[in-house]
């Protein structure tokens, strides 16, 4: 309590010192993130529009006669130097035209905002799953450090995480698809099926927030053994206080500041990593948009995905890095 | 003393200390279910030729019609007729090909570079470290997609995207270490002694590292062998006909409600592979810090 309060002070102390800190930080990671998006939009043209077969190429498919790629090139601008047309493409992107999708006929922008809504969608409900359930039994492995609790949670979910996404949707689709037919299959999304959208659901989250959560799991668990370890919770216990009293007026606070950049973390791989599952179920989100848009050399559609991916991957480090900040007031001086 | 036993001494208390956390291994039953899962696969790799009752891409007109288990094919038939068997042995010997090379060159391009950024520090540690985040910061999958699509799907490009991707990983944490060990007396006494930066990297730092560095990589081949399963499951992976784990549960899964075993072996056989990696991995960092 002594430590909290302590700490209490000294925040309010170094406010003005800490708000200085916070915007120092904040244009920090800023920069960082423009950095990385020009990096990385640069790399993704150099990938797609410099490797074997030229774009002209990519766009009219392998059978089309070389006269047709030249002109289709000349018309395009593709004749000119890379940087030139890098820097139109930039301006084109900040102008809000993301280009026209080959291979679904499409804008850009009117795919690729629905199957990030989708993708979402299937996100937010596995994340409603994976915290509380991985707070939980990471507390519970952590708080006694080497109890058969502790081991039988740390393998459980060392096993679960070990089980690529795909192998875990066979298994369940095997038993809940196959034998028993209380689910179906696929998660088409599409409403008038016989299955309704929600049960459609229970799969593909089970699988994802199996997967996932067994590293969550460690990672709560890992926390809280370091806590447990420290002298106020030996002094703690030893002035007679409940264990009980210990973990929740205690270690719990202090126990959850690295995890949560690992949950925010989390948000990442289940915006860009759940491409699996959406193949395993035949979801119409974002990962498998990606995938149909690179096997097709969708140029523009990859492009803007993969500028998308990078954003979400940067956001989720930042609020990551802020939320250690806002939790862990040494951080602030 | 001579100066050659004394070197052949030095020499074996130094392989014994590399040693020792494989003797403290026996303490955990985990450990050593994940030990033997490993190795059964490591055998099965090895012995595919010697094992596998037909070639893995030979098709059976009659074992396409009957596919379940039977005497003639133990594991039943996938849809062209190919034993199951067969397959999963050569694509153990696939996958315990193609990741421990990924892995082993993720570790040195990795370590050089954690090295490089902790010895000298400066601008060396700033380059490495900012190059790492952006490289961290891409979403490895959409960046496997990108490019195993553009330049073709084949072992050496995935042994290639694996390394680049996780050496970044493997910096951080050799960076970290040698930041640690860089202080350390011996360091300095060989710094005495006139020795180059290369060899006090290499020889004094590199190796009092490798505790650390031999349970990730335990835990990085587990990954790797989940990576190389999902590219073959999403048709990026290791080029077909020739088995692979992934790749056979991509081919057959659509035929789950009929024939759920052809979809369900090579699902339990990378399971058990990569469970096998991770339980050894707990069981070495548990006897790393008890040591």
């Amino acid at each position: 309590m002594r430590r909290g309060r302590r700490a209490c002070l000294r925040f309010r102390r170094t406010a003005a010192a800490g708000g200085r800190a916070m915007a120092r930080f904040l244009l920090k990671h800023l920069l960082f993130l423009c950095l990385t998006l020009v990096v990385v939009s640069f790399l993704v043209f150099i990938l797609t529009e410099l490797t074997p077969g030229d774009v002209a190429r990519k766009y009219l498919g392998a059978y089309a006669t070389q006269e047709q790629v030249e002109i289709l090139s000349k018309r395009m601008g593709l004749d000119r130097p890379v940087l030139v047309r890098y820097v139109e493409y930039v301006g084109k992107m900040l102008s809000g035209d993301l280009g026209v999708s080959t291979r679904f006929r499409v804008p850009v922008k009117d795919i690729i905002f629905d199957r990030l809504a989708n993708t979402g969608l299937l996100a937010l409900v596995s994340f409603l799953f994976i915290v509380p359930l991985s707070m939980l039994l990471g507390i519970a492995a952590g708080m006694r450090e080497g109890s058969l609790l502790d081991r039988v949670i740390l393998l459980t979910s060392a096993v679960l995480a070990s089980v690529p996404e795909f192998a875990m949707g066979v298994f369940l689709a095997s038993i809940f698809v196959v034998s028993l037919r209380w689910l179906p299959g696929t998660a088409t999304l599409e409403p008038g099926g016989s299955w309704p959208i929600a049960t459609q659901l229970v799969l593909p989250v089970t699988v994802i927030v199996l997967f996932d959560m067994g590293y969550v799991v460690s990672m709560v668990r890992a926390s809280m053994v370091e806590v447990m370890r420290q002298p106020y919770i030996r002094t703690a216990v030893l002035k007679g206080m409940s264990f009980r009293g210990v973990v929740l007026g205690h270690a719990l606070r202090n126990a959850m500041i690295n995890p949560v950049t690992v949950i925010l973390l989390q948000i990442n791989y289940l915006v860009s990593g759940v491409v699996v599952v959406e193949s395993v179920f035949a979801y119409p989100g974002f990962g498998r948009m990606m995938l149909e848009a690179s096997l097709y050399k969708d140029i523009a559609l990859i492009e803007a995905g993969a500028l998308v991916s990078v954003f979400v991957a940067v956001v989720t480090q930042i609020l990551g890095d802020l939320a250690y900040l806002l939790l862990d007031p040494r951080i602030r001086r | 003393m001579d100066e050659a036993p004394r070197r052949g001494a030095q020499r074996g208390r130094a392989l014994a200390a590399w040693l020792a956390p494989l003797a403290n291994l026996a303490g955990s039953g985990a450990t050593l279910v994940g030990l033997a899962i490993v190795l059964f696969w490591v055998a099965a790799a090895l012995l595919a030729p010697l094992l596998a009752p037909y070639p893995p891409n030979a098709t059976d007109v009659l074992a396409a019609a009957h596919p379940t288990p039977s005497a003639a094919h133990l594991l039943g038939a996938d849809q062209l007729g190919r034993d199951i068997l067969s397959r999963l042995l050569w694509g153990a010997r696939r996958v315990l090909t193609v990741a421990p090379i990924a892995v082993l060159s993720a570790v040195m391009v990795g370590s050089f570079l954690g090295l490089a950024a902790g010895y000298y520090r400066g601008f060396v540690d700033l380059l490495v470290s900012r190059l790492a985040d952006i490289l961290l910061s891409f979403p490895v999958i959409i960046l496997y997609m990108i490019v195993l699509t553009l330049f073709g799907s084949s072992a050496f490009n995935i042994i290639l995207v694996v390394a680049i991707t996780k050496a970044p990983i493997i910096a951080r944490i050799v960076r970290g270490l040698t930041l640690q060990l860089r202080e350390r007396e011996y360091v300095a006494a060989a710094k005495m002694r006139g020795e180059s930066a290369l060899y006090i990297m290499l020889v004094e730092i590199l190796p009092n590292a490798r505790g650390p560095l031999i349970v990730d990589m335990c835990l990085r081949m587990g990954y790797t062998t989940i990576i190389i399963g999902v590219l073959g499951f999403l048709g990026i992976g290791l080029p077909p006909p020739d088995p692979d784990w992934g790749g056979m549960v991509k081919d057959t899964y659509g035929m789950m409600s009929v024939w759920p075993h052809m979809s369900l072996i090579p699902c339990a056989a990378i399971s058990s592979l990569v469970i096998g990696f991770n339980l050894l991995a707990i069981g070495l960092r548990e006897s790393a810090f008890r040591d």
